[in-house]
């Protein structure tokens, strides 16, 4: 086999002329998967408190707190999870999905602290908000 | 000039993680070659054992960067084996796709980081180009460009759709012909080869001496390859022959990565082609498991990864011990680095593809309990009379360092 | 009036203001074209100037056991000597501003004076890294320097003088005797590479060796002022060849020299980044046996065949 230096010196060339593979991200936004596991977002009206999520999460990092009857308001660190989803599949009421949100940077800990409300004490846990809605904005109050 | 010794770590632009090479040189040359570890202890194993089996999956996932499947998929196989659990035949099947298209990632990223610290520049700049395609795949598979979380105890958690299949067979010519042309690259460009031939010998004895492992044995010429010998997931359907080479320096480590990667290209073939139907995981997820202990062995992209699990009849493990590859490869790291020149340390050690931070770990020596300390020597005499014991005398092999 | 044109000369063109602009000019099309080549975007276009202006306000520290004077004069030192090598070289027409009958000789050792600054701001450091990079910045030195010398001295010895103006009005009296010098412009490229410690021969600052090299302890001010004197040493050595090896178009309007000065020195920075996209970085043993085997056979190749033309040459 002949070897010489400059191998790649066509390839070089051909390319300088090229269209740069660079993505201009924060200018073009990123083309995320449709099963991108961002962060993750509560529905309230929909938890029971079965609190399977916070036993199956592998990073402690997520929270259901009782409010009252039936109503749980739910917290997240941002900073500890890992982006598992594991809370998405075990939980038995589709309560939490995973957003495509996933520029979440912050210059505190606390702003990486996730609350999510619970349903005002009068609503009934009645109409659900449509299941399976992955917009990036998240739909929970205090997102 | 006097011997001087330079740290090449635990903080040095050619080390992505922290660990520390002494390097003791004669103007150039290197006369002394000291590893310490331990810069980056992270405890996953006592992590593990304090979680639940759902919860140290994804733990040992993050074990590493790249081959996050292969330590995930390792300990499952593990658990699985100890608990008698059966995993349906089509998730054996998707975890080996993803071990492999992982495998893509992984040599790819390999070639650059080679390209990388001999001051080939462009050449990682287009092999890591390239190698979005296959985070491109992977993240359309599992949704995540990295930690792909596709496992479950007992079975795969997302299906392979005939989208994917489809997007996969687009790609797979685009690689082969990539992968091509850097074997051209590689076997070609004069100065690259200057830098990579002859240097960070280690020959097929003492790679078996010092018990190198995957892509750096076969390097050396060592026909073993996990995937072959003691064959795991689909493996034992799979039509694939061991990829070796026998320069036994980082030429030959590199010619091995190119010769796997289109070689693997094939196995996704295959598995494309014939992935079976069925379930892909138990119909409800398994918590608990049988008591039992199991040893799983994994053909990693850096190399063998060995993981011990011993469960105890609750959703938790008893103990689990990781091996990652690069641990059984850094002894032969010393040998292969002595006598070569300051120059050429970041390439050899590269050339094993290693991961501190999977290997890291700690070692506290309790002296307050009363025990001995043992020494390497004690250590011997002991193992030595041990097996005596059991009829197999030891004392003529050699210990390694001395 | 002689003072004031001459402080101008010194401070403005084609001193200090023009050389520095233009030195990060040729940074930027020197990244730009390195980025492209590898299929990236590169930087904008006034990234070396902001590089520049943030490492100025960044604070300078100085190694407790270095020689804190040595180490502070040292990056001055460099710049000096290359501003004063741009005074010999013709610029807007045939003539340059001191140019006298030995001028080359003068040029080529002032060009390696920043050479020697590395080195011993390498040494001043007392730092292992910088010590390492030091001592391979000389045994480089040694390794380029002789064909480098060898090659620029063919053209010269084609025009029967050690003057740059007088060569360039020669080559402009006899344009085509330019072909006799085409061996010695490979050579003289090639070891301008090593000259600019540029890939395959950025051995003494190696990031993945020796850390920063011969720069490893500079910082803020002080390595602003070196790596502006690099940049202005990949335009006065891009000139430098340009006028020995390329002395075409000189008898133009002198704006038109002066444009096509620029083309020439751009020209020789775009080749110098598509060398440095093309190649691994060699080992130093390497590189001097490369110098000693091909770069010094192929220069001395030239001046035969020069000594053999200068026979016909009119
Ligand atoms: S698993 Fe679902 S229902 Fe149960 S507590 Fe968590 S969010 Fe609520
Ligand atoms: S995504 Fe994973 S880490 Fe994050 S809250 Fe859910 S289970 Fe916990």
């Amino acid at each position: 086999m002949s070897h010489h230096p400059g191998r790649m010196v066509g390839e070089l060339l051909r390319h300088s002329v090229r269209q740069p593979a660079t993505i201009r991200y924060p200018a073009v936004k990123a083309d995320l998967p449709d099963k991108f596991r961002g962060r993750i977002q509560f529905i309230a009206e929909r938890c029971i408190g079965c609190r399977m999520c916070m036993r199956d999460c592998p990073s402690n990092a997520i929270h259901i707190t009782k409010e009252g009857d039936k109503r749980f308001s739910c917290r997240i660190y941002l900073d500890r999870c890992i982006y598992c989803a594991q809370c998405v599949d075990t939980c038995p009421k589709d309560a939490l999905y995973a957003t495509m949100d996933f520029e979440l940077a912050a210059f505190t800990h606390d702003a990486l602290q996730r609350d999510y409300d619970a349903p005002p004490a009068t609503a009934e846990p009645e109409a659900p908000p449509a299941p399976e809605t992955k917009d990036s904005e998240g739909t929970g109050p205090g997102a | 000039m006097a011997n001087v010794t330079i740290p090449v770590g635990p903080q040095h632009p050619a080390l992505k993680e922290p660990e520390c090479f002494k390097v003791t040189l004669d103007g150039e040359k290197i006369v002394g070659v000291e590893i310490r570890l331990g810069y980056n202890h992270r405890g996953i194993e006592k992590a593990c054992e304090e979680r639940t089996i759902v919860q140290s999956q994804y733990i040992l996932e993050r074990v590493c960067g790249i081959c996050s499947h292969s330590h995930s998929t390792c300990f499952l196989m593990a658990v699985e084996e100890a608990g008698k659990i059966e995993v349906p035949r089509r998730a054996l099947w998707i975890r080996t796709l993803i071990g492999e298209l992982e495998r893509i990632h992984s040599h790819l990223l390999w070639l650059g980081v080679a390209g990388h610290e001999l001051g080939f520049d462009t050449l990682l700049m287009y092999t890591w180009r390239d190698r979005e395609l296959v985070m491109d795949l992977l993240a359309l598979i599992s949704g995540n460009r990295v930690n792909y979380n596709m496992n479950v105890l007992g079975g795969a958690r997302r299906d392979i759709t005939d989208a994917h299949r489809a997007e996969i067979r687009k790609a797979l010519p685009v690689f082969r012909e990539r992968t091509a042309y850097y074997a051209r690259v590689a076997q070609e460009e004069s100065t690259l080869i200057a830098r990579l031939s002859g240097v960070g010998r280690l020959t097929k004895e003492e790679a078996i001496f010092y018990n190198a492992n995957g892509p750096t044995a076969r390097g050396s010429g060592v026909d073993r390859d996990t995937r072959r010998d003691d064959p795991y997931l689909a493996f034992p359907e799979l039509e694939f022959e061991v990829v070796l080479d026998d320069h036994s320096d980082v030429y030959g480590r590199t010619l091995v990565r190119i010769g796997e990667l289109m070689q693997t290209y094939d196995l996704i073939e295959q598995i494309i082609d014939g992935l079976p139907e069925g379930p892909i995981g138990p119909a409800r997820a398994i918590r608990r498991v049988a008591a039992g202990e199991a040893v799983s062995r994994y053909e990693a992209p850096r190399g063998e990864d060995i993981h011990y699990v011993c469960t105890n009849g609750t959703d938790k493990v008893e103990r689990v011990k990781v091996r990652a590859p690069t641990l059984g490869n850094l002894p032969a790291v010393v040998r292969m680095l002595e006598g070569g020149f300051l120059a050429d340390v970041p390439i050899v050690v590269a050339a094993i593809d290693p991961c501190f931070s999977c290997t890291d770990r700690g070692i506290r020596v309790a002296r307050s309990q009363g025990q001995d300390v043992w020494d390497a020597d004690a250590l011997r005499a002991y193992a030595i009379e041990f097996y005596r014991k059991r009829g197999l005398d030891l004392t003529r092999v050699k210990a390694p360092g001395r | 009036m002689g003072v004031l044109v001459a402080l101008y000369a010194i401070l403005i063109f084609p001193g200090l203001a023009f050389l520095s602009t233009f030195g990060l000019v040729a940074e930027y099309v020197d990244r730009k074209l390195y980025a492209r080549f590898q299929n990236r975007m590169g930087p904008p276009w006034f990234q070396p100037f902001a590089d520049f202006v943030k490492l100025l306000g960044k604070e300078t520290i100085i190694p407790a056991e270095a020689n804190a004077t040595v180490f502070k004069v040292l990056p001055a030192v460099a710049m000096a000597a290359v501003v004063t090598a741009m005074f010999y070289i013709p610029v807007w027409d045939n003539r340059s501003l001191l140019g006298f009958e030995g001028d080359l000789i003068v040029v080529i050792y002032l060009l390696t004076i920043p050479t020697l600054t590395f080195f011993l701001a390498g040494w001043a450091s007392t730092s292992l890294y910088a010590a390492m990079g030091a001592v391979r910045s000389l045994t480089q030195l040694f390794a380029y320097e002789v064909p480098l010398y060898m090659a620029l001295l063919a053209p010269a010895l084609l025009a029967r003088t050690w003057s740059l103006q007088t060569m360039a009005r020669w080559y402009t009296e006899h344009p085509a005797w330019m072909l006799a010098n085409l061996l010695g412009f490979l050579v003289a490229i090639v070891a301008l590479q090593g000259k600019l410690e540029k890939v395959p021969f950025d051995i003494p600052e190696a990031e993945t060796e020796i850390v920063g090299g011969t720069f490893t302890e500079y910082s803020g001010r002080l390595l602003a002022v070196f790596r502006m004197a690099i940049d202005m040493e990949m335009v006065v050595g891009a000139a430098l060849l340009a006028a020995v090896f390329l002395p075409f178009g000189l008898g133009l309007h002198p704006v038109l020299v002066f444009v096509l000065f620029l083309a020439k020195v751009l020209f020789l920075v775009a080749l110098a980044a598509l060398l440095r996209a093309l190649f691994a970085r060699l080992r130093i043993e390497q590189m001097v046996d490369f110098c000693w085997r091909i770069l010094m056979p192929a220069a001395l190749l030239q001046l035969l065949l020069t000594v053999v033309l200068s026979g016909v040459a009119p």
